[in-house]
């Protein structure tokens, strides 16, 4: 099983399917470039990195796949879909989750409910005021797969406002794993993390990858995570793409020594 | 567990009080009337909550569908057929559908806009109501009808002398209400509506259409509205366009607010206590209005989850 999917992994860089194209998508707000006509498509069960200094405009370009805003120019496609103006809330539904990189979440609600939000919404049930014991069991199935997924199932009881910073952000991503997205955008899921709990974050965005073979973008400034993690890897810098690559190109490009890594390393 | 066994005993004390209100009330200086406007303004704070509490939307003009659903009850009875039942239907028609008119205008509108919105269209429907005087009867109020006996074929009960007969069934209604109330808000929609006052932007992500629920829930909060503002209608056999200015908006959110918001009876003794100090304070002076704003300010300070807020839910783990 395992080197299969290995195998898999390895193989897909070349020619498995685009899930999402996003070509040349700009944004501006007012006299501001935020984004200035990116293009980039990423293959299913690809896990890509997007970095780039502060102000490169990767969570612009995040909340232009996810719908929180309009791009000014260009297109996005999803499964070959044009999304450019779908409405946030139906391009979950078409398979498209996200995280944030301020973590949001509900806090007055217990772990168990919070997840169960999640999955009663992408089966259809809640614009419902009824659920039926079957729909309740199957709810309650999920609700525990993705709990025991992501290993909250001995803190599904308790309210996530009370949990640890580290274990709000694992609530977040398996609360996305409720919607059974195809693609999951996940910003800085490590963001304010203490060592072991991003140690913690980057297995699970590892295991989501290799053995639920899930799609992931992934935006991130430990530039060891993004090493350790990303098929490939997309630079922004001042809102425009500086490089695109496998991480050993990347570390090896010029250009992106220069604009990013140069400062840090 | 222990939460849960919590909770059965809070009802079992709740239902046991308001049935056995017409043998306790009088043994301290209430009346059987009383207890009854309590109940129809139990209902219309609660309704207010619904929205307030558990959608986190704050409507400043729910008075309007209160108001409308009185003279709605009282045009039935007037114009239509001399029947209680129809009445109630038709109060809870003629609110519940300028809810779900205006509210597909208003749901974009967020915070103190969403607020500032509904006391326009609040007031817009209030001078209505004050000025059409034909119809209405403007500031004397809509008079000339009374509650009608419950026919049931085989038996029927005088609920217009019999002031006992007519409390239960004021409860009876209240309880039904809040039955579908409690319902809705342990079901699916009702989930999706915490989940918009706990995150907004969290709920949208999950898929949630937000401004479609938000309207969904404003809707059916006025559909209760307007079924309040019948029964009240029905217990003064009066209809009175004061019932849609926004200060008896602003009577509804003090009710929920003082009561406690986050619990789903807190406007119930938010409405008890309000009416209580209405009676007696009213009795002594005036000015009692200010008392009850004193007290108000007081549970805001020192209580800010409302007089029931110690019931809050905890984790169990």
């Amino acid at each position: 099983m395992k080197p299969q999917k290995a195998a898999k992994a390895g193989g897909e860089r070349a020619g498995k399917a685009t899930i999402l194209e996003a070509s040349r998508v700009g944004k501006r707000f007012g006299d501001l470039v935020a984004l200035r006509e990116v293009s980039l498509s990423v293959g299913a069960g690809e896990l890509r990195a997007i970095i780039g200094p502060n102000g490169a405009g990767k969570t612009t370009f995040f909340n232009l796949l996810s719908g929180l805003f309009v791009p000014t120019t260009g297109r996005v496609l999803f499964e070959g879909r044009d999304i450019t103006r779908t409405p946030a809330h139906r391009r979950v539904r078409l398979g498209i989750a996200r995280t944030f990189q301020i973590t949001e979440i509900f806090p007055e609600l217990s772990v168990y409910d919070h997840l169960r939000i999640g999955a009663e919404t992408a089966n259809g049930y809640g614009e419902r005021p009824w659920i039926t014991g079957a729909e309740r069991a199957i709810v309650q199935r999920q609700v525990e797969e993705a709990l025991a997924r992501v290993g909250l199932t001995a803190k599904a009881a308790r309210l996530v406002g009370e949990l640890a910073h580290g274990d709000q952000r694992v609530v977040e991503i398996a609360t996305a794993l409720t919607l059974r997205p195809r693609l999951l955008l996940l910003d800085e899921p490590t963001a304010g993390l203490g060592d072991q709990e991003t140690a913690a974050v980057v297995k699970l965005v590892g295991e989501l990858h290799e053995d639920d073979d899930l799609t992931i973008i992934l935006i991130e400034h430990d530039m060891q995570v993004v090493f350790n993690l990303a098929d490939r890897i997309s630079v922004l810098d001042q809102g425009a793409l500086l490089a695109e690559g496998a991480p050993a190109e990347i570390a090896a490009n010029p250009a992106v020594q220069e604009a990013y890594l140069g400062k840090t390393a | 567990m222990s939460g849960k066994a919590r909770n059965l005993a809070l009802l079992a004390a709740i239902w046991a009080t308001l049935v056995l209100a017409p043998f306790w009330m009088p043994l301290v200086g209430g009346y059987t009337a009383l207890g009854a406007r309590v109940l129809v303004l139990a209902l219309a704070a609660m309704s207010v909550n619904f929205l307030l509490g558990f959608t986190g939307v704050l409507s400043f003009g729910h008075a309007a569908y209160f108001g409308l659903g009185a003279y709605g009850a009282g045009f039935a009875l007037k114009f239509l057929a001399k029947s209680t039942p129809l009445s109630l239907v038709c109060g809870m028609l003629l609110g519940g559908l300028a809810g779900a008119l205006l509210g597909s205008l208003i749901v974009r509108r967020r915070g103190v806009y969403f607020a500032m919105v509904t006391i326009a269209f609040g007031q817009v429907l209030y001078y209505v109501a004050f000025q059409w005087s034909s119809l209405t009867g403007g500031d004397d109020g809509l008079r000339g009808f009374s509650r009608q006996p419950l026919d049931f074929g085989f038996a029927s009960i005088d609920i217009l002398s019999n002031e006992t007969a007519f409390y239960f069934f004021v409860l009876a209604c209240f309880a039904l209400a809040v039955a579908v109330m409690g319902y809705i808000l342990q079901s699916p929609f009702g989930r999706t509506m915490i989940a918009i006052r706990e995150n907004e932007r969290r709920a949208r992500f999950l898929g949630i259409a937000i401004e479609r629920h938000i309207w969904i829930a404003f809707s059916l909060s006025c559909f209760f509205m307007g079924f309040a503002g019948a029964l009240y209608a029905l217990v003064n056999n009066f209809a009175d366009p004061r019932g849609l200015h926004y200060s008896q908006s602003g009577d509804f959110v003090i009710m929920a607010v003082m009561g406690g918001m986050r619990n789903f009876w807190g406007p119930l003794l938010g409405a008890a206590v309000f009416v209580a100090l209405q009676d007696y304070l009213s009795s002594l002076t005036v000015n009692w209005m200010s008392f009850v704003g004193l007290l108000f300010v007081l549970v805001v300070l020192f209580f800010p989850r409302g007089l029931l807020g110690f019931a809050r839910p905890k984790a169990s783990a």
